[in-house]
């Protein structure tokens, strides 16, 4: 932890904490979706601080709320934390060396969290950004839900913040260092096409998975040129 | 909502985050396959820019958000400081749907 304040540069904390400002307004319409779900507080606090990964807990709170099979919804919300598995096998070695390290580090693991880290590179520095980042996101995410159960009905609707166009905004934003490839360039365009082109048929999450059918477009390396 | 429910999901999301992270640690990686695990997670980023920008429910999002998010990606091209960035994709779909843009 020592070692983590002083490889963290005050701009990357900056940053962090903008994404936790706004991740906190979604968490609070998630806590608000969830009493009007009729989930009890305990288990929505429970549900946010264990699961930790936002687009599947609002799928198995949207079906609750519709009646629907809770089982069913948590395997679709498994189906679309699949891509946990990719993004640990590329910045693994980001995370930490130690067991307890990557044990803790694991759960802080969210899109946001490795995007952040891998526009700083691999290095201290990453890591720093990694760590930083989810503990802020972890931590805002649930005072966000807390905060949104208790107010309730009060919550207004996120989307008139337009935060749901800050997340991709800022995904973008920090993917833009590592499009100065063009193999990276070739594989995202790739990625964004098969994407959206499955999204109209397939479950949540699935068409995000296929996107790694860009990697198709990845060709070899032209040796030392394109590397950054 | 159930505690099996939950417990299920959460246990099952913390093992997809570990798995991948301690199989990086257990292999030794080549350049050749570590250039793939990197653009893999480009690829995947990527998608979900593209899918969280323009779509909502398996359909088109309206134009407000995706207005917002071409705002966004603008402003960091043009290396405006990240904070900015958030907070103009943000701003301008806000307005749009201030102005009923859907």
């Amino acid at each position: 932890m020592r070692s983590l304040t002083r490889t963290l540069h005050r701009e990357d904390l900056r940053d962090a904490v903008a994404l936790a400002a706004a991740i906190a307004v979604v968490g609070a319409s998630f806590g608000a979706l969830a009493g009007t779900a009729g989930v009890p507080f305990v288990l929505m606090v429970a549900l946010s601080v264990v699961v930790f990964a936002g687009a599947s807990q609002f799928l198995v709170v949207a079906v609750v709320a519709a009646g629907g099979n809770v089982f069913a919804a948590v395997a679709a919300g498994l189906l679309m934390n699949a891509r946990h598995v990719p993004f640990g096998l590329a910045i693994g070695d980001t995370v930490g060396g130690s067991w307890p390290a990557r044990l803790l580090g694991a759960h802080l693991l969210v899109d946001e969290s490795v995007a952040f880290s891998r526009a700083r590179g691999s290095g201290p520095r990453a890591r720093a950004a990694y760590w930083t980042c989810g503990i802020l996101l972890f931590t805002f995410w649930n005072l966000g839900a807390i905060a949104g159960r208790l107010a309730g009905s009060a919550i207004p609707d996120p989307a008139a913040f337009g935060v749901d166009a800050a997340f991709p905004a800022a995904l973008l934003a920090m993917l833009l260092p590592s499009m100065g490839r063009a193999d990276a360039r070739r594989v995202g365009l790739a990625a964004a096409v098969v994407a959206l082109a499955a999204t109209p048929f397939l479950p949540a999450g699935v068409p995000v998975i296929l996107g790694l059918l860009g990697l198709l477009v990845a060709r070899t390396a032209p040796a030392g040129r394109e590397a950054s | 909502m159930t505690w099996a429910a939950v417990l299920t999901l959460g246990v099952g999301t913390y093992l997809l985050r570990l798995v991948g992270i301690v199989l990086r640690d257990r292999m030794s990686v080549p350049e050749r396959v570590e250039r793939y695990l990197d653009l893999g997670a480009t690829a995947l980023l990527v998608a979900v820019v593209a899918t969280a920008a323009l779509t909502e429910g398996g359909g088109f999002a309206g134009w407000a958000r995706p207005a917002g998010v071409l705002v966004g990606a603008v402003a960091a091209w043009r290396r405006v400081p990240f904070v900015l960035v958030v907070v103009l994709a943000a701003a301008t779909t806000a307005g749009l749907r201030m102005f009923g843009v859907p």
